[in-house]
């Protein structure tokens, strides 16, 4: 298993040192419309990389209007207001609208554009079917089409913020009625695009979920029972799950606030709606709690579709890099099961300051509860997994690590917003902000990019390099925790999240508690500045190692025994030169009396 | 390496590929039109008690024409036995029963598309009337011998007519609570089988017109929104159903196996629409 296996389909496969030696037809067969799992996976990480940066850029302009209210923002200010005219950049200076119009991207881009389709379009896409010994997706075509509705969905959002009114600048919570009546002056507003790009990116999720579900069900190689699979296919499966059942509902509501928006129906908008002094010419009738619960039913779910992927990840470097099985396996599938499950009844914990009733409110403060046990038996089974492991610091462990204790805070902050007396203080606050952040950034993207550098090896055939790797690593795990730790100060001292000056002039009249945390603003950009300047050695060390990185000398350069890693490099079209069995579990490390110290899942003995 | 399981069951799951997928996928729509149908719900019991129009904003009954919806729900439930008898003769190794069979659910699908056509036309040419005196009727115009359709108190004024011709509704005898007395012209019209009063109505009386149309009111949002994306199901299942009955056939040919199985999944979409219908007629027009 150690040397290169030879096959004839190798030649036939992507590699990228040679794309265009293709004639125009094949290249846009082989790279724009395949059908070939690895290479929607390889669409879907890159599309989604870039809009992790664009979406890092968004707040990168946003932190520095909140740092320095009213400066113009440093270097596309002057493109921003030739781009988007005065009412949105005036002399370059980020407008309250601008502002909100970041404000909601940034959400929407980060969750639905970069994040989902990384963990799950590009490694799901990539690294099931190898994973589970099967040639490519159930349904290929349909994957094709996945990839494609996601692509026109992030278009149409990229083009909302060039019509009249520019993008959507509700949040990317986009509550009715204020998504209805932001741009009351144009008919085809920023909003109105935001939900079109939403449908088409349901769209490309839902078909996403079939097929990843079908195939996991179907396309197990023999041999592969349900619990040998590799805890990242786990976490794939209920992920899928999670998409399936709550992306519906916000397909539903988004085209009912479509139809609010363009037909005057009032689905959201309650009777005797006034805007600016005027009541609105509607039917009224309508509730904007329907809204939120249709939106929460999904948005909550998408937590843990943003968290799962990650920790199916970490599991897989944590346990390679050990050098020892996973420490309860069992309790890790069940644990993320029960998440799986739970994540379905708990969505209204954002909505305590509705009014919507205590008995309610303790109802999902109870199941809120509930669901940080199988989160923290996760946690805690991936801890007690390093004990007693001859552990490889390699930068994919060093991501995998880091991502434990990051996750950990994340979590354990959330408790108090999960308890209904403790979130009324801190609702819609920058608590709220450095908590899902702790999560989201130094948890789950720390855990696509232990991703990055594990499989790399695997999908180019070349080794990212260590160094600069680890350079990346340091500096973005101290960036992290200097931009998001004092965010929880801000919040806990009264600050809100949603102040385009950040809260100058709320502190100026005199309501807010203490202007000694307004500093930590400049503080908390200086971080952000730092954050991005630790990607420059991610981004050229990704794209110099694509074509100059040291060559793997085998296909199993980590010497995991999981059945991606027992394939060709790059694994060929149909994947495995031969059909494999499987034999044994996943995490076959350090077997007492065997000859390695890991046996791959599929070696007889 | 073929994806295995795209025609033959995998043993241990027994069930193809395609199957599985098609399971999944009527999850994910149950999860969509119990979106809907949730929505349909809280606008429901939010709405203040009594009934639309002459309580504002209360929920409306009896405005859609049951018979004609009672209908459509046996056109539905017709096509959904005969995409099951299609799929038998498939098994049958009948081809040309097949086809027959696959022509009448398409033709089903059709007709019910149609027939839901002249609701929704039905619809726009009803109108409720707000009044000078504050009361609300219901009914349909009669300009100049025409019925117009999406008319507001705009096109009334542009109209230059002085006295507006209405067939005022009768209201349904459902509409009053159980105990209530009847009004006496109420019951004799129902008697008399007649469901509309002619009336003369001066332009100079009239507040406003509105069409039922979505913005009027919420259940006409609820409802449209609900009949037109289950009519866009119906419309995308028999043009799918077309495309496997009539033009690519030819796989019966070359895989006998596969073909029957598409029509099996085909029909499994088909039964799910079927049954939103059958959910749907029950909720809108007689709840």
């Amino acid at each position: 298993m150690q040397t290169a296996i030879t096959h004839p389909g190798a030649g036939s496969v992507h590699s990228g040192s040679h794309a265009h030696d293709h004639h125009e037809p094949s290249f846009l067969t082989k790279y724009i419309f395949s059908s070939d799992h690895k290479i929607i996976g390889i669409q879907y990480g890159l599309t989604s990389l870039l809009f992790l940066f664009f979406g890092f850029l968004l707040m990168l302009a946003m932190r520095q209007q909140l740092a320095n209210p009213n400066d113009p923002i440093p270097l596309v200010g002057g493109l921003l207001n030739k781009a988007l005219g005065d009412d949105m950049a005036a002399g370059g200076v980020m407008q309250a609208d601008l502002y909100n119009a970041f404000g909601a991207m940034h959400g929407t881009i980060m969750v639905f554009l970069a994040i989902v389709p990384l963990a799950f379009g590009a490694f799901g896409n990539y690294v099931t079917p190898l994973q589970i010994g099967a040639p490519d997706m159930a349904f290929p075509r349909l994957n094709m089409a996945s990839y494609h509705f996601f692509f026109w969905g992030g278009v149409v959002m990229l083009a909302s913020f060039f019509v009249p009114g520019g993008a959507a600048k509700s949040g990317w919570t986009s509550y009715s009625p204020l998504a209805s009546v932001a741009d009351l002056n144009n008919y085809i507003d920023g909003q109105t695009l935001w939900l079109i790009g939403m449908v088409l990116l349901i769209t490309s999720s839902l078909l996403g979920a079939v097929n990843f579900i079908a195939t996991i069900i179907q396309l197990r190689a023999r041999g592969m029972t349900w619990m040998r699979l590799p805890f990242f296919v786990w976490a794939q499966f209920v992920t899928g799950f999670l998409l399936l059942l709550a992306f519906p509902p916000l397909e539903a509501a988004g085209l009912l606030q479509l139809s609010d928006n363009l037909l005057g129906t009032s689905f959201f908008l309650p009777t005797g709606l006034v805007y600016n002094g005027q009541q609105l010419d509607i039917s009224g009738g309508g509730s904007p709690l329907l809204w939120q619960h249709l939106f929460w039913f999904l948005a909550h779910p998408e937590v843990y579709v943003l968290i799962l992927p990650a920790m199916g990840i970490v599991a897989e470097v944590i346990a390679n890099n050990t050098r020892k099985p996973l420490w309860g396996y069992r309790s890790l599938v069940y644990a993320v099961l029960a998440i799986g499950f739970l994540a379905f009844i708990v969505w209204a914990h954002h909505m305590y300051m509705t009014g919507m009733g205590t008995k309610i409110a303790t109802f999902f403060q109870t199941t809120t509860m509930m669901i940080s046990v199988p989160s923290v038996i996760i946690l805690s089974a991936l801890f007690i997994s390093l004990w007693g492991g001859s552990i490889r610091f390699n930068t994919p462990m060093l991501f995998a690590l880091s991502f434990l204790p990051m996750f950990g805070i994340g979590g354990l902050t959330g408790l108090p917003l999960g308890l209904n007396a403790a979130d009324i203080y801190l609702h819609d606050s920058y608590y709220v902000i450095g908590h899902f952040h702790y999560v989201v950034a130094p948890g789950t993207i720390f855990g696509l990019f232990a991703g990055v550098y594990f499989w790399f090896p695997k999908i180019t055939g070349r080794m990212m390099n260590e160094f600069w790797g680890k350079v990346h690593w340091a500096i973005s795990l101290i960036a992290m925790n200097l931009i998001f730790a004092p965010m929880f100060i801000q919040g806990i001292r009264g600050m809100s999240r949603r102040m385009y000056d950040g809260g100058a002039t709320y502190f100026a009249a005199g309501v807010g508690a203490d202007p000694g945390i307004l500093w930590l603003n400049k503080f908390i950009t200086h971080a952000a500045m730092l954050l991005a300047i630790a990607q420059l050695p991610f981004i050229i060390n990704f794209f110099w190692s694509i074509w100059n990185g040291r060559k793997v000398t085998s296909d199993n350069p980590w010497q995991a025994t999981t059945l991606d890693w027992q394939t060709p490099t790059p694994p060929p079209h149909g994947n495995f030169a031969e059909t494999p069995v499987v034999y044994r579990g996943p995490y076959e490390y350090s077997v007492p009396g065997a000859k390695r110290d890991f046996t791959p899942q599929n070696q007889p003995n | 390496m073929e994806i295995p399981y795209t025609v033959k069951p995998r043993p241990d799951t027994g069930l193809y590929n395609a199957k599985v997928g098609i399971w999944l996928f009527l999850a994910s729509e149950v999860m969509l039109f119990g979106a809907f149908f949730s929505t349909y719900i809280l606008l429901r019991v939010q709405a203040p008690h009594g009934f639309w129009p002459e309580v504002a904003l209360g929920w409306p009954h009896g405005l859609l024409n049951i018979p004609i919806g009672t209908f459509n729900t046996a056109v539905l439930i017709t096509s959904s036995v005969t995409v099951v008898m299609a799929w038998i003769a498939l098994k049958q190794n009948n081809f040309a029963r097949f086809q027959k069979f696959m022509a009448v659910t398409v033709a089903c699908a059709l007709g019910f598309l149609l027939i839901k056509t002249f609701e929704y036309k039905e619809k726009f040419g009803h109108y409720v009337i707000q009044l000078a005196d504050g009361s609300r009727i219901t009914g349909h115009l009669d300009v100049n011998g025409k019925s117009p359709l999406f008319w507001t108190k705009k096109n009334l004024e542009e109209s230059k007519i002085e006295t507006l011709k209405v067939q005022q509704d009768i209201p349904n005898k459902f509409r009053f609570p159980v105990g209530h007395a009847i009004p006496e012209d109420i019951h004799k019209a129902h008697a008399e089988g007649r469901h509309h009063n002619d009336r003369e109505i001066p332009v100079s009386d009239i507040v406003s017109l509105k069409a039922f149309i979505p913005s009027t009111h919420p259940f006409f949002a609820i409802y449209f929104t609900m009949t037109f994306l289950h009519g866009l199901h119906v419309l995308g299942g028999a043009l799918v159903l077309f495309y496997f009955g009539f033009i690519g056939t030819r796989m019966w040919k070359t895989s006998p196996e596969q073909f029957t199985n598409r029509i099996e999944v085909g029909g499994l979409f088909w039964h799910f629409v079927d049954l939103v219908w059958i959910f749907l007629f029950p909720v809108v027009y007689l709840l």
